[in-house]
């Protein structure tokens, strides 16, 4: 164990840590945060995808001691129920989800991709997010929600 | 607003200060047992609860699995009680509040609670007795009252829900003829709700299962067996005895598992600790694995029809055979299971994502020795599950390892751990017969299926239908051979065993969709070498693909076009409205398959139909797909995707093209790639690059959902409409496309190039 100094959604966090510990486990649970999750802990299927730095990263397979120190951003970083982010806030009005369990990966990745590549096509967008599963297959939403987003990160 | 699923709401608070009133109505229709302990299904007290605030709590025991059902349960509620939608507040599956309406499942929900009985009947009652009792108060005769947006009014006067009745009990039956509302009135019901959900799920602040956090709270990780059907040998706890976080190695029979402090100290603990395990039977060759299934022994026999003349037919036309295949598959939720257990010396509270909270208290009282009114088992979403995943299993993980420890124990499965274990969907061998007249037309149908099954959802009962109980000792439910088949005696098409276009006569009457009168369905079940339960349209899904690429074998042989085959052996009106809705929506011109002027290389173009009647009495659905073949890869890609659905009246239009949409592409997914696979010892499809789902970038197929409404039918499921027919649908269209009828799914590039080059 030793002291691992996290950066989260603007927040500075000494933890206690086994440096090899993957980054989800101190999201998910020495922060208690809701967004990243476990999904196949392997970096297979983005449920467990955090911003850091700017770039979308698969937490399940990042050691703590690789970011420290690094802004790190999850989905509660974005925006509030009361407040969304203007991706989520997309995600919403399409009625983007089923189980929604894998929007924290979904819509990180989007922002992630969109925020340095702002006139993507669509087909760029598709590519982008081919890493990220959703077993529900609420393919047609979220890419409409992730195109929805786009448009206004374009303008 | 204030979710449903994170309330401090409880009825027993509620009722605790809750006075009575007596209205009284003769006894109901009885309801089918419950769980001892569940709240009466007969009483409207079970089901609503109005405070004096005039907030109206629905206490439903269908839960929300991302299906949408919750939404669709909140507009019933609002619009057979007249309240505003925003007024409603919905609790499911908490076996301290919510009564016993076994598995959310089977796309029931639906049926259980929208037709004439359970809540939709529950809130007819109360609503009725609200006008009576304002009747009394207001001294204004019922029938010039009106209920609306939470308030009775009638001859100039007024008076609030909760002034009549807040807090206080209804004490009434649910009474069988309270009148429901027409759906020709409908103001939120049929029109599209947004899920109250969405804001929390999209923001992080949704309480998953994986997120439920209790004081004290340790992490727990099992350790299963190497290999199917091993037993254990020995485990060295001082392996890992001084590890960080180590609190204690949990071995009882066949189960094995480790506690600790945290999550990755739990991991590593469980990586490290040396365990014996003695190696199960060599498992069937997964190469010859359908000839094994069609030749195995004993074999439990069922007959859905036989109308015992099918034989002198196959003589007086000319017949036609063909065998198709489907793999096992698996649920794989995108998070793999999760559940958090706080099992004390003699109670237990379990946060599960069960999809039946009593059963699971029931089978948890089995595996704990704690009798199960002092368990109480909570329902916490976790990912989707489409069926039997492995939400029962990890909560018996976890339930065992708290108990041992005497603290909470959270357990998550690893991504192998939920793989290589849980209960797969049927994998089956169907061999389908027919015979034809001089005019083409069907006049014998014969269906022949083989496939395995071991454990189930564990019901009530059954812990050892699940990897866990059987570890600790229990016995799955038993196979009980049984050869031959009694002769059928009721029509059961639950599975869609028997096709669309057959009679389906028991006693001389039809109770099929069909015309053809000459028909058999045998089925066996044979043991399972693995654990097997119902996944999203089980049996179903594996029986329409069949019967609907033979369909179209016959309608291309017979060179008629598919849709116009389809109808000449139809007789159901509603079938026979969805066929012809999908078939308009896609602009179907007729014409036999294949496809004109077929080329043997490069891009080919096809289309491909499917429909059927969803569990015999439970949604009609057709498809039309257009696709692409590159026969130089074998690749398909979907390009379009025309989805008609009907299921009664419609309570909310945009979650049934949610369900249409999803479906749809799931089973695009399971039919183009998916397939559990072993090797002589071990599942070997184990993680996403051994088991093959389709991203969320693919190239998605433009989805038209067409949607009958019909106000004036029972209300049917909805959420395996779409998923039943597509693999057909795509099947017939890689027919149309190239001339090639591939038979065995997942119709993946390998398979389909290595058919392409048998064309002569």
């Amino acid at each position: 164990m030793s002291a691992v100094t996290l950066k989260v959604n603007g927040r500075t966090h000494n933890l206690d840590l086994d440096p090899a510990t993957p980054l989800l486990y101190a999201l998910s649970d020495d922060l208690a945060l809701r967004g990243p999750k476990f999904g196949c802990g392997l970096g297979q299927c983005g449920a467990c995808t955090a911003i850091v730095n700017g770039r979308a990263v698969r937490s399940c397979v990042t050691p703590v001691k690789s970011v420290a120190g690094a802004e790190i951003t999850t989905l509660e970083g974005l925006g509030t129920v009361d407040k969304p982010h203007p991706i989520q806030k997309a995600f919403i009005d399409e009625q983007a989800a089923q189980c929604g369990f894998c929007l924290n990966g979904v819509i990180l990745t989007a922002k992630a991709f969109l925020d340095k590549n702002p006139h993507a096509s669509e087909s760029e967008i598709e590519k982008a997010m081919s890493g990220v599963l959703c077993r529900c297959f609420t393919n047609v939403r979220m890419l409409s929600a992730i195109k929805r987003y786009a448009k206004e990160v374009a303008r | 607003m204030k979710s449903s699923w994170d309330s401090g709401f409880s009825r027993r608070d509620f009722l605790k200060t809750s006075g009575a009133l007596i209205v009284s109505f003769k006894l109901g229709r009885a309801q089918q047992g419950p769980i001892a302990g569940s709240p009466k299904l007969s009483d409207v007290d079970s089901w609503i609860a109005i405070g004096s605030d005039g907030v109206v709590t629905a206490y439903s025991g269908k839960e929300e699995l991302g299906q949408g059902i919750s939404t669709a349960q909140m507009q019933l509620v609002a619009e057979e009680l007249c309240v505003p939608f925003d007024r409603v507040k919905l609790l499911y599956c908490d076996t301290a509040i919510t009564p016993d309406q076994a598995h959310t499942s089977g796309s029931q929900s639906h049926p259980a609670n929208f037709n004439h009985s359970n809540l939709a009947q529950a809130c007819a009652t109360a609503r009725e007795a609200l006008v009576k009792l304002a009747s009394s108060q207001l001294g204004v005769p019922g029938d010039q009252l009106t209920a609306k947006d939470g308030f009775i009014t009638g001859a100039s006067k007024s008076i609030s829900y909760g002034q009549l009745i807040g807090s206080k009990k209804f004490n009434l039956v649910l009474d069988p003829n309270a009148r429901r509302k027409d759906p020709a009135t409908w103001t939120i019901l049929g029109k599209p709700a947004p899920r109250p959900d969405l804001p929390a799920l999209a923001t992080a602040e949704f309480e998953f299962v994986h997120n439920v956090r209790v004081p004290g709270m340790l992490h727990g990780r099992v350790v299963r067996p190497p290999s199917v059907g091993a037993t254990l040998a020995g485990v060295d706890e001082s392996s890992v005895k001084g590890m960080p976080g180590f609190v204690k190695v949990v071995v009882k029979k066949n189960f094995v598992g480790v506690v600790a402090q945290k999550p990755w100290q739990a991991i590593q603990i469980a990586e490290k600790l040396k365990v014996n395990w003695s190696p199960g039977p060599t498992l069937p060759s997964h190469e010859n694995f359908y000839t094994h299934l069609r030749y195995q022994r004993p074999t439990r026999d069922t007959a859905l029809v036989d109308s015992l003349d099918v034989e002198e037919k196959w003589n007086q036309g000319v017949s036609l055979r063909s065998t198709y295949l489907h793999p096992y598959q698996m649920h794989a939720s995108i998070g793999s299971s999760c559940a958090v257990a706080d099992v004390q010396s003699d109670k237990a509270t379990i946060w599960s994502p069960t999809q039946a909270v009593w059963y699971q208290r029931n089978t948890c009282s089995m595996l704990l020795g704690i009798k199960p009114e002092n368990i109480h088992v909570i329902y916490r979403r976790a990912s989707g599950c489409y069926g039997l995943n492995g939400a029962d299993t990890v909560t018996y993980d976890a339930a065992v390892l708290s108990q041992a420890v005497g603290k909470p124990v959270r357990v998550q499965l690893s991504r192998k751990d939920e793989m290589a274990w849980e209960n797969y969907g049927n994998a089956y061998v169907i061999d389908q017969h027919a015979a034809t007249d001089a005019n083409g037309n069907i006049i014998a149908w014969e269906h022949e299926s083989w496939s395995p099954t071991l454990g189930n959802r564990p019901g009530p009962a059954t812990p050892g239908n699940v990897v866990t109980g059987h570890l600790l000792g229990f016995e799955p439910e038993p196979f009980v051979p049984q050869t031959p088949a009694p002769d059928p005696r009721a029509y059961n098409n639950g599975s869609n065993g028997i096709p669309s276009y057959v009679a389906g006569k028991i006693n001389g009457k039809a109770y099929g969709t069909g015309t053809i009168q000459s028909e058999r369905v045998i089925l066996h079940a044979v043991r399972s070498a693995f654990w097997t339960g119902p996944l999203r349209s089980p049996a179903r899904l594996q029986n329409t693909f069949a019967h609907e690429c033979f369909m179209d074998e016959l309608a291309s042989r017979a060179k008629a076009d598919p849709v116009a085959y389809r109808l000449r052996h139809l007789r159901d009106p509603r079938l026979i409205a969805v066929l012809n809705a999908a078939a308009k929506a896609a602009n179907w011109t007729p014409r036999a398959s294949p496809k004109p002027g077929l080329r043997p290389a490069g891009i080919a173009t096809g289309r491909g139909v499917a429909c059927v009647l969803y569990e015999g009495d439970n949604g009609y659905s057709a498809l039309v797909v257009d696709i692409e073949v590159n026969q130089d890869t074998g690749k398909i890609a979907v390009k379009r995707i025309f989805a008609a659905n009907d299921v009664g009246p419609i309570s909310n239009p945009d979650g049934l093209r949610n369900q249409i949409e999803g479906g749809a592409l799931q089973g695009m997914s399971r039919c183009l790639g998916e397939e559990v696979t072993w090797d002589d010892q071990k599942i070997t499809s184990v993680d996403w690059s051994t088991y093959h789902t389709l991203p969320l970038g693919f190239e998605v197929p433009k989805i038209e959902s067409v949607l009958i409404n019909r106000p004036d039918q029972p209300t049917n499921g909805a959420g395996e409409t779409s998923i039943t027919v597509i693999a057909a649908a795509i099947g017939n269209a890689i027919f149309d496309a190239t001339g090639v009828r591939i038979r065995q799914i997942p119709f993946t590039p390998d398979r389909i190039k290595s058919a392409l080059g048998t064309r002569t």
